[in-house]
């Protein structure tokens, strides 16, 4: 690092935000919302790059086969948006992100690149089959939010890249979704337990399940087995019947001040439950 | 070379700003140091209270969680900003007045920030609407409910009835000091400081026993430059030692070689403010050598363990007990006997202002302004740490946001104080959430043994009691929990034959000291658990039960105190059947055809003695005539939130005979207002309030005898005159003509008041209080069998209060006292080392508080200033067994470890089935 280094640089476009990151190696702000906690009176030290000005973050895109969410956005933003009912759980997800106050600054690639165990976004994300759009002053990429996170605040994103967009697929889109999440209060609640759960109907049935659990191993994950063992189910609130032990059995919980291992195990298996009937009921879900 | 940064521009309360202060800098932080937004309040820097909540381009955020140059170009709108001129900001700082919703104040701007971009958009918003836009911001004191009340009455018709001389008490009189915890200006700790002050900074302990040793702090100080001294054990001029009781002090100001609980300070660098903030202490110059620590009470216990205080064998820092009658003799009387044993964990306080202050030396005196509940405990304990007289200290509380016990306790005084004496700067501290949550005292965790026995037609007739309570590391107020819960573990029932015994133990952990309710509230989950059970096993209902055994005043306490007239616990009881009747019945017609979620109601009753037990604890009054006629109240006792300011005032308005507005406040300030004693105990309203109404006495008969004129005489003021009205005739009494003493005034009164308490013997048998509280709570509850969450549905809470001097007050102590007592219920529980903030540590959002119901039951003390009793503690006490026998009228599930977070529940409700299958 060397002369000319910009202490807090808020580039507005992309090109100039990767050019910088790529120089400087600088902390990404963008909402903040995690990044501030850990900072004293001021964020550092060393350089920063607000990347909450660049326009090519913010906005969401309809294309004829996918939905792509600007890596900018804030969670108001997302909620406010008009998005098929496939997004109805993320939206969910997104109204008990921390507070309003933490809704109207934190970004949904934020949310991602944080990588908590624990985060609300992660579950409907990864039943959205989202990919995120990666770039550097280099080049592009894109991953599968399910390779992106690696274990608890660990991610495969490297030195100079930035997460710009998160994508989902039409086909998902349109299906119907619901979030619910599990905590010890009414708001600014960290989860004991989250779920996802994305349902698309053919012929009354099940053409196709996505169930996603947080907040119960250091990566949120998707339940195959179970994801299997729901298809071709009539779409009816007895669906969660299907829902057995073995299903949530490879869940590696935590025991913490919030929850033994034991519990959120067996919480995850009922709320998932929940979640599905919320979904099919035709509700988007909350706090459990 | 750096560029120069170019200054920040935005627009603050619609003016344009410049600053030159660092974009990375907290947007909070550069709005109070740098743009004199001090109404933009600092409870944890991590988003978790929404204290700091300001409008950026309309809609709210935490400004601790944005950087200052995010805020380039962007409309930024303040507490500060909320002009009376804009009509619906002015309608809601009306509706907040009106309603009671600020207590102490600190998360007042946060909550009118949110409230006000909420209605901005939305005129009339749904209460799920209000919750959903008020969430993230926490508030400690009020119990939410008023607050939701004037968002929701946010349009409604101001009230603008005076209030007519001699009718003050009894009337909802808005708090006095109310309008500046409205519009940002009221200091807190953190609010005011000399331009030229020092910040200081404590080097504190990772370890929570350790052996330590001193580097070469010269070459630190050198390697920072800023630094302008560092301070340890060798730089405390006097004792290096505080605490709140004599015999008792044994905390030091900075650890010498040992420190015994994590946090523990063992030096304080000062250094110009950036120097501070930017100071890594992680390089401190210091070895440690870490030791086991003791952290349960069985560990410190042991014979073996190696002893905290040299003084203190086997760790036991002090014992109670009280005996009454023979429990041998009642136990064989007994037919039915219930036992159990209850744990309880570490509390917070979750105070949203953490504790903060500045001090400067002026000549051979030193000034310490900081926010505290006890001022003269603070002089007295900052004069012995420097080696000078009590007089040379002049202690100046600020607003307190929240206390409820911890600020009894120094924090940032001791520090400040050393600093400022040798630097002769003035120096100020803030401590950070972690550093409050880490370092301040703590609820004691419980351990509670107790076993009742009754007859068959339902009479108590013998309870054994014993409790261990974890102290920590220093001594704090462990004596008063160890005293105060032998006198209250029977709870307000006639017990004939009565043991309590406890220890208050120490251990390597963050100090326990005073917390609402002084280990009462741990007490009551025992005892009103069992009382519940003792019913069932009887099969009695358990409302009944108490009523059959609701101490009146003939019968004796088991301290053998005969209470006489003013105890209305048994009209607490009266008063809340028919809602039992009501709770009851919905509950069970609910769970006819109800399998997962199950409902029940629950109750729980307490008593609570004010005032110090059997110690003196007076409050001195003083009320001067001024020539203009006006009445200056030099009111010492702290107003923590809790209104003393205006329940004060009320009483010595309508005991003197005067309106409220002649009244000017002067203080809290030891160098003018007499000592009041603490801000603890539920003693204000009663011991200060009884003394501001002799005080208040004494003047009118001053009034009285210059007019010659009889006790029934109306008093009416003027600017020039008072004229003393007896009959048709009027006599003026000449202000101006009036000799002035040398404090400027015409009259003068100072009158004290100290309860009458008699010592108690080694049985712990006399009058420990001149005043008991009491009341009970009904909750209301829903549980989730599945997932083991419980809602509280509603709360309906009845309390003795003798008078209501301020209704308003009083439902706000109740509402705040029931969101405590709900938080350690369901959800609070502090580990030391492990949840130093505020999301690990969670205590009730607004989302977490049902509609409360209070009844006021009138039944007045013949001691307390027109009869009232204190209410601060009382309030808290049954909320927390209410809920667990709610619980168990729901589920079927015993909880006797709080808090009851879903997995305990869900645990207890998997053994119950088991346990019904087997």
């Amino acid at each position: 690092m060397g002369e000319g280094l910009p202490l807090f640089a808020q580039p507005t476009g992309l090109d100039e935000a990767l050019d910088l990151a790529a120089k400087y190696r600088p902390l990404v702000l963008a909402g903040g919302t995690d990044l501030m906690v850990g900072a004293r009176a001021e964020l550092g030290p060393g350089p920063v790059l607000d990347i909450s000005r660049v326009a090519e973050l913010k906005g969401i895109a309809f294309s004829a086969d996918a939905i792509t969410i600007g890596g900018g956005t804030t969670w108001s933003e997302l909620v406010a948006a008009d998005l098929p009912c496939g997004f109805d759980g993320l939206k969910a997800a997104g109204l008990e992100v921390g507070s309003v106050q933490i809704q109207n600054r934190g970004t949904i690639a934020g949310n991602l690149c944080n990588a908590s165990p624990a985060a609300d976004g992660v579950p409907p994300l990864l039943t959205l089959d989202a990919t995120l759009e990666i770039r550097s002053a280099t080049g592009a990429r894109r991953m599968p939010l399910a390779e992106f996170i690696t274990g608890n605040r660990r991610t495969r994103l490297e030195p100079g890249e930035l997460v710009t967009a998160i994508q989902v697929p039409r086909r998902l889109a349109n299906g119907r979704s619901s979030f619910l999440k599990l905590g010890s209060r009414r708001y600014l609640v960290i989860s004991i337990v989250s779920v996802g759960v994305l349902l698309i109907e053919g012929g009354g049935r099940v053409a196709e399940a996505r169930v996603a659990v947080g907040a119960c191993s250091a990566v949120a994950v998707r339940l195959r087995a179970l994801e299997q063992a729901l298809l071709g189910r009539a779409l009816v609130p007895s669906l969660a019947d299907a829902v057995e032990p073995r299903h949530v059995a490879g869940l590696m919980p935590i025991d913490d001040v919030r929850g033994t291992a034991g519990y959120r195990r067996g919480a995850a298996q009922e709320l998932i439950c929940d979640a599905l009937r919320t979904c099919i009921e035709g509700r988007a879900g909350g706090m459990a | 070379m750096k560029p120069e940064p170019a200054p920040i521009r935005f627009r603050l309360n619609g003016s344009a700003v410049s600053t030159d202060a660092p974009p990375a800098m907290r947007l909070s932080h550069a709005l109070r140091e740098h743009l004199g937004q001090r109404g933009v309040k600092v409870g944890c820097d991590a988003g978790d209270c929404g204290a700091c909540t300001v409008l950026m381009n309309g809609a709210p955020i935490c400004s601790c969680l944005t950087a200052l140059g995010q805020a380039a170009g962007a409309a930024i709108e303040t507490v500060e900003g909320l002009a009376e001129t804009d009509p619906l900001a002015a309608k809601l700082k009306h509706a907040f007045h009106r309603h009671g919703a600020a207590q102490c104040g600190i998360c007042t701007p946060g909550m009118l920030m949110s409230a006000t971009a909420l209605l901005r958009r939305n005129a009339t918003p749904s209460t799920a609407e209000i919750e959903n836009a008020l969430g993230g911001v926490l508030c400690r004191c009020t119990g939410y409910r008023k607050i939701l009340a004037a968002v929701a009455d946010a349009d409604g018709v101001e009230t603008t009835a005076s209030i007519e001389t001699g009718h003050a008490v009894g009337a909802r009189v808005k708090r006095l000091d109310g309008a500046r915890k409205l519009d940002g200006s009221e200091i807190f700790g953190a609010d005011d400081w000399p331009e030229d002050a020092l910040v200081l900074r404590c080097i504190r302990s990772p370890h929570a026993h350790a052996c330590f040793r001193l580097g070469d702090l010269d070459a630190w100080r050198r390697a920072n430059p800023g630094i302008a001294r560092v301070f340890t054990a060798a730089d405390v001029p006097g004792r290096n030692m505080f605490g709140t009781i004599g015999p008792f002090i044994d905390q030091p100001v900075f650890a010498r070689d040992v420190v015994r609980f994590e946090g523990e300070a063992i030096a304080a660098v000062v250094a110009d403010p950036e120097t501070a903030w930017s100071l890594d202490l992680k390089d401190f110059p210091v070895t440690w050598e870490s030791l086991p620590p003791l952290v349960r009470i069985d560990e410190a216990t042991d014979a073996a363990a190696p002893q905290l205080h040299e003084n203190r064998a086997r760790n036991l820092l002090t014992e109670g007990r009280v005996q009454h009658g023979d429990p041998a003799v009642g136990f064989a009387e007994a037919e039915v006997v219930v036992e159990g044993a209850f744990s309880t964990g570490f509390v917070e306080h979750a105070y949203i202002e953490p504790e903060a202050g500045f001090a400067r030396r002026a000549g051979d005196r030193i000034e310490v302004q900081a926010c505290t509940q006890s001022p003269y405990l603070d002089r007295d304990e900052v004069a012995a740490i420097l080696g000078i007289a009590p007089e040379q200290v002049r202690i100046l509380p600020t607003a307190v946001g929240g206390g409820f016990g911890s600020k009894l306790d120094l924090s940032v005084q001791p520090f400040l104080a050393v600093a400022a004496w040798h630097l002769d700067r003035p120096v100020r501290m803030v401590y950070s959430r972690t550093e409050s949550m880490m370092t301040t005292t703590k609820r004691h965790p419980a351990q509670i043994r107790m076993k009742v026995g009754a007859t068959r037609d339902g009479m108590i007739r013998a309870i054994e009691f014993h409790g261990d309570f974890n102290t920590g590391a220093y001594a704090s107020w462990g004596p008063t929990v160890a005293n105060r819960v032998p006198v209250h573990a029977s709870g307000p029932y006639h017990v004939p034959h009565y043991r309590a015994t406890t220890r208050a133990i120490h251990t390597h952990l963050v100090p326990a000291g005073a917390f609402r309710g002084f280990g009462v509230p741990q007490t009551a989950i025992a005892q009103e658990q069992l009382y519940d059970e003792l019913a069932l096993k009887l099969g009695m209902d358990p409302l009944a039960f108490r009523l059959k055994n609701a101490l009146s005043g003939d019968k004796p306490t088991v301290c053998g105190q005969v209470l006489g007239s003013g105890f209305g616990f048994k009209a607490c009881l009266e008063a809340l059947v028919p809602h039992w009747r009501r709770a009851r019945a919905e509950a069970e017609t609910f769970n006819r055809t109800s399998g997962r979620m199950r409902r029940g109601a629950g109750i729980a009753g307490m008593w609570y003695g004010c005032g110090n037990t059997s110690l003196p604890n007076p409050s001195t009054m003083r009320i001067g005539l001024k020539p203009g006629g006006r009445l200056a109240l030099f009111q010492g006792a702290v107003d923590i939130g809790q209104g003393s300011n205006t329940v004060v005032t009320q009483i010595a308005a309508d005991a003197l005979g005067a309106p409220l507005d002649r009244f000017d406040l002067v203080g809290a300030d030891t160098d003018q207002t007499p000592d009041c004693g603490k801000t603890s105990a539920s003693r204000q309203t009663f011991v200060t309030g009884k003394a501001a109404f002799l005080a208040a006495q004494a003047l009118r008969q001053q009034i009285l005898r210059l007019a010659n004129a009889g006790e029934d005489a109306r008093l009416e003021f003027s600017d020039a005159a008072i004229t003393v009205i007896e009959g048709e005739r009027r006599q003026h009494l000449d202000l101006a003509r009036m000799p002035r003493d040398d404090r400027g005034f015409v009259l003068l009164a100072e009158e004290s008041f100290d309860p009458p308490t008699t010592p108690l013997d080694a049985n712990g048998q006399g009058s420990p209080y001149a005043v008991y509280g009491s009341g009970a709570h009904i909750a209301e509850v829903e549980v989730d069998t599945d997932l083991g969450l419980i809602r509280v549905r509603r709360m309906t809470c009845a309390h003795d209060v003798g008078r209501a001097i301020n209704p308003t007050l009083i439902e706000g102590q109740i509402e705040g006292g029931v969101a405590q007592g709900l938080g350690m219920a369901l959800m609070e529980e502090f580990f030391p080392g492990r949840g130093e903030n505020l999301h690990d540590y969670l205590i009730p959002t607004i989302g977490d508080i049902p509609p409360i119901e209070s009844i006021l039951i009138e039944d007045e003390s013949p001691v307390g200033p027109f009869g009232a009793k204190g209410i601060g503690e009382q309030a808290l006490i049954p909320t927390a067994p209410a809920i667990l026998n709610a619980v168990h009228h729901a589920t079927g599930i015993r909880l006797r470890r709080v808090p009851a977070i879903p997995d305990r529940v869900h645990a207890a409700l998997l053994a119950l089935k088991e346990h019904r299958h087997a």
